[in-house]
C-alpha cells in the first residue's frame, strides 16, 4: 500500500506538519499534541491497522541547531497489511516531555525508558519510567550531544 | 495424667499462618544463565507471582561512540552486537548506510552477503538451543551442537580471516572474495551440521525429560506478542509467518525457495521446534545461493609475478623499482586482501564511498592516499543528508538500523533496534505463573545476546 504518509496528511491536515518519503522511507512529522490521537488512529483504522511499535528512538539535533532540539521518532509495522511508517514528533528542550504509548503498544515501555534514559524525555503517564541501561545513580544522559563521549562515571573509583 | 488429643482443624491452621512471597535474585552473574542480566523473581512457595528484569550490565555506548566514529569505523562495533551471528550485523549496517548512499552493490557481493548471514543464522540458532539444553542437564547435546558450530566457525574463518570479530562487508560491498574452495568447504560444513542436528534430534525431540520441561512452559500468546514488537522464532512459534526476508525482502532473499517454519502454542518446545527447522530453511538457501552465484574472479592472479606488499614498499622506499612497475602486491587474507578482482564488479554509483582494494592500499601511492581520503577523521565518506531504516532478519527476530546522516563525516545517529531487547521486556509475562524451575528454559529459549541487549 503506497503513499501511507499523504493519506495521513489527508486525516490530519493542520497536524501532520511535514510528510516525506526519503529512500522509500514513509515519513510524516506529526504535531506534538496531536501524538495520542494519530497513534489511537493509527493503530485501529483498518487501512493502515499498525499492530506492532517496531521502534522508538530519539535524535538530539543540537549540534544541527535544530528547533526545537529533539524529534523523537516512532516505527509502525502492520503484519496484517506488511507495510510500515515512520512518525516523528518534535519536542524543546525546555519541556521535553510527551504522552506514553504504553497503554496502545506495550513494547513502547522498555522503548520509552531507554529514551528517558538516554536522552532525558520524559513520557508522562508511564507506570515505571526508570533507568534502563545505565545505573540510577548516574548523572546525565548520556546520548544528549552536549554529554561528553569521553566521560566517565564509575560507580566505584575516580571519577572526573 | 492423661493428656486430652485435641484434633487440630488443619484448614483454619494454614490460614492464620502468615505467609509472605519471597524475593528471589538470579543473576547478575549465574551458572544457568548465559549472559549477565539480573531476573528479581517474587515467589509463593515454588511459583513466580511476579518477576522484575534488570538489564544493562554490558552497555558500552555502542551508539554514543558511532556518533564519534566515521561510517566506516562504526562497522567493527556492529561485530560486538549480537556476538553469535556478528555478520548479520555487518550487513544491517551496511545496509543501511548504502540505502541512505542508494548505493547498489553487485550480485555476487549480494549472495556472498546472503550466503555469510545465513551460516551466521545457523551458528546463532545452534548456540542457543545448545546452550539452553546444557542447562536442562544434556550437556552431550552442548557438545554436538558446538562442535557443528566450529564446523561453520572453520568456514567463516576462511573467508573473513577472523571467528568473531570479523568485520567483513565494507560499504559498497565485502571486504574480500570468497577463497577458492569456498563451495566445497562450505557444502561440507552443511553436510557435517546436518549429521549433527541429526544426533541432537534424536536426543532432544522425543527426549521425556526434555520436552516435559519444555512443553507448556513460557508460554506467549500471538497477541501480546505483537503488542510487545517481538519478531523471529519467539513470534513465529506463536503462529505468525513474520519473516523480514519474505515480508520486505532485502538482497537477494526473493530468489530463493524457502519455508518459514510456524509453531501453534507459543511455548519453550514450540521455539526449540521452530529453530531447529529454521536452520535446515537457512541451509537450503545456502546452498541454493551456492548453486546460482553469479562467476567473477576468484582471488587476483598469482602467477609467479606477484610481490608481498611489505616487500614491495621497502624495495620502493629505497628506490629500486625495476621489476616492481606494473605489478599487483599480494596481501595476507588477514589483513583484507585479495579483493582486487571484486571491486570493479561493485557497481557504486558514488566511487568515493568504496574503499580501494587493499592491494592498491598496500601497494602503490595512489591507493593509499585513496585509502586515507576516505578513513581520514574529516575527509571521510559523507552519505547525503537524510534518514533511513534498513531492516535485516537477524537470529533473534528483525534487527533494524535506524541511521540519520546530517551531510557531514560522522553519522548524527545511529540506532539499534535489537531484536531480543523487546523478547527481554515480555519476560515477566511469560515467567509469571509457572515454576522457578521454568525460567532456565523460558530464559534460555529468549538467547539474549548481551552485547546487543545492552548496546
Amino acid at each position: 500500500m503506497p503513499d501511507l504518509h499523504k493519506k495521513l496528511k489527508e486525516k490530519f491536515p493542520d497536524k501532520a506538519i511535514e510528510i516525506h518519503n526519503h529512500r522509500g522511507d514513509e515519513t510524516a512529522v506529526i504535531e506534538r499534541g496531536a501524538l495520542v490521537e494519530a497513534a489511537q488512529f493509527l493503530k485501529t483504522d483498518p487501512e493502515f491497522d499498525f499492530n506492532v511499535l517496531m521502534d522508538l528512538t530519539a535524535v538530539d539535533g543540537l549540534e544541527l541547531k535544530w528547533t526545537p532540539r529533539f524529534e523523537v521518532v516512532y516505527h509502525f509495522y502492520s503484519f496484517a497489511k506488511n507495510h510500515r511508517l515512520r512518525i516523528k514528533v518534535r519536542i524543546c528542550e525546555k519541556d521535553a516531555a510527551l504522552p506514553t504509548l504504553t497503554g496502545l503498544w506495550p513494547a513502547a515501555d522498555w522503548f520509552e525508558r531507554e529514551v528517558w534514559d538516554m536522552f532525558g524525555i520524559r513520557f508522562e503517564g508511564h507506570p515505571n519510567l526508570k533507568r534502563i541501561l545505565m545505573y540510577e545513580e548516574f548523572s546525565g544522559h548520556p546520548l544528549r550531544k552536549d554529554y561528553p563521549y569521553n566521560k566517565r562515571q564509575p560507580l566505584i573509583g575516580p571519577k572526573n | 495424667m492423661t493428656q486430652e488429643h485435641i484434633p487440630i482443624d488443619s484448614t483454619e491452621t494454614i490460614k492464620k499462618t502468615r505467609t509472605e512471597s519471597m524475593l528471589l535474585n538470579i543473576g547478575p552473574a549465574h551458572p544457568a544463565m548465559h549472559g549477565i542480566i539480573r531476573i528479581v523473581a517474587e515467589l509463593d512457595g515454588e511459583t513466580v507471582v511476579n518477576a522484575d528484569v534488570e538489564i544493562g550490565y554490558l552497555h558500552r555506548a555502542f551508539e554514543k561512540h558511532s556518533e564519534q566514529s566515521g561510517y566506516l569505523q562504526v562497522i567493527p562495533y556492529t561485530d560486538r552486537l549480537n556476538y553469535v551471528s556478528p555478520l548479520i550485523n555487518n550487513v544491517g549496517y551496511c545496509l543501511a548506510v548504502e540505502k541512505l548512499f542508494g548505493l547498489e552493490i553487485t550480485e555476487r557481493a549480494k549472495y556472498i552477503r546472503v550466503i555469510m548471514s545465513e551460516i551466521s543464522r545457523i551458528t546463532d540458532h545452534l548456540t542457543c538451543i545448545g546452550a539452553s539444553a546444557m542447562e536442562l542437564g544434556a550437556f552431550t547435546v552442548f557438545l554436538y551442537m558446538i562442535k557443528a558450530r566450529e564446523f561453520l566457525y572453520e568456514v567463516i574463518e576462511a573467508v573473513t580471516g577472523a571467528r568473531l570479530t570479523i568485520s567483513y562487508t565494507r560499504i559498497g560491498g565485502v571486504k574480500a572474495d570468497l577463497p577458492p574452495q569456498f563451495d566445497a568447504q562450505c557444502r561440507n560444513a552443511l553436510q557435517e551440521t546436518r549429521k549433527v542436528l541429526e544426533e541432537c534430534d534424536q536426543l532432544l525431540t522425543r527426549n521425556r525429560i526434555f520436552v516435559d520441561r519444555m512443553k507448556n512452559t513460557g508460554i506467549l500468546s500471538r497477541e501480546d506478542a505483537a503488542a510487545y514488537g517481538i519478531t523471529g522464532p519467539f513470534l513465529r512459534s506463536t503462529g505468525v509467518d513474520f519473516d523480514v526476508r519474505r515480508s520486505t525482502p532485502y538482497l537477494v532473499y526473493d530468489r530463493f525457495n524457502f519455508e518459514i517454519p510456524v509453531g501453534e502454542r507459543g511455548d519453550n518446545y514450540d521455539r526449540y521446534l521452530c529453530r531447529m527447522e529454521e536452520m535446515e530453511q537457512s541451509m537450503r538457501i545456502i546452498e541454493q545461493a551456492l548453486d546460482q552465484i553469479p562467476g567473477g574472479p576468484v582471488l587476483l592472479d598469482v602467477e609467479g609475478n606477484v610481490i608481498p606488499a611489505e616487500t614491495m614498499v621497502d624495495e620502493a622506499k629505497m628506490g629500486r623499482i625495476e621489476g616492481i612497475c606494473g605489478k599487483t602486491a599480494n596481501v595476507d587474507p588477514t589483513l583484507g586482501g585479495a579483493g582486487k578482482a571484486v571491486y570493479p564488479q561493485i557497481e557504486a554509483a558514488n566511487k568515493e564511498a568504496v574503499l580501494p582494494p587493499k592491494e592498491d592500499t598496500y601497494g602503490n601511492i595512489e591507493g593509499l592516499m585513496n585509502h586515507f581520503k576516505i578513513i581520514m577523521q574529516g575527509h571521510g565518506i559523507r552519505p547525503p543528508k537524510g534518514e533511513v531504516y534498513q531492516a535485516v532478519e537477524g537470529g533473534n527476530g528483525e534487527l533494524g538500523f535506524y541511521v540519520v546522516s546530517d551531510g557531514t563525516g560522522r553519522p548524527c545517529r545511529v540506532r539499534v533496534r535489537p531484536p531480543c531487547f523487546v523478547i527481554m521486556a515480555a519476560l515477566p509475562l511469560m515467567l509469571k505463573g509457572g515454576t522457578l524451575a521454568d525460567i532456565i528454559p523460558t530464559f534460555g529459549s529468549v538467547n539474549m545476546i548481551g552485547g546487543e541487549l545492552d548496546r
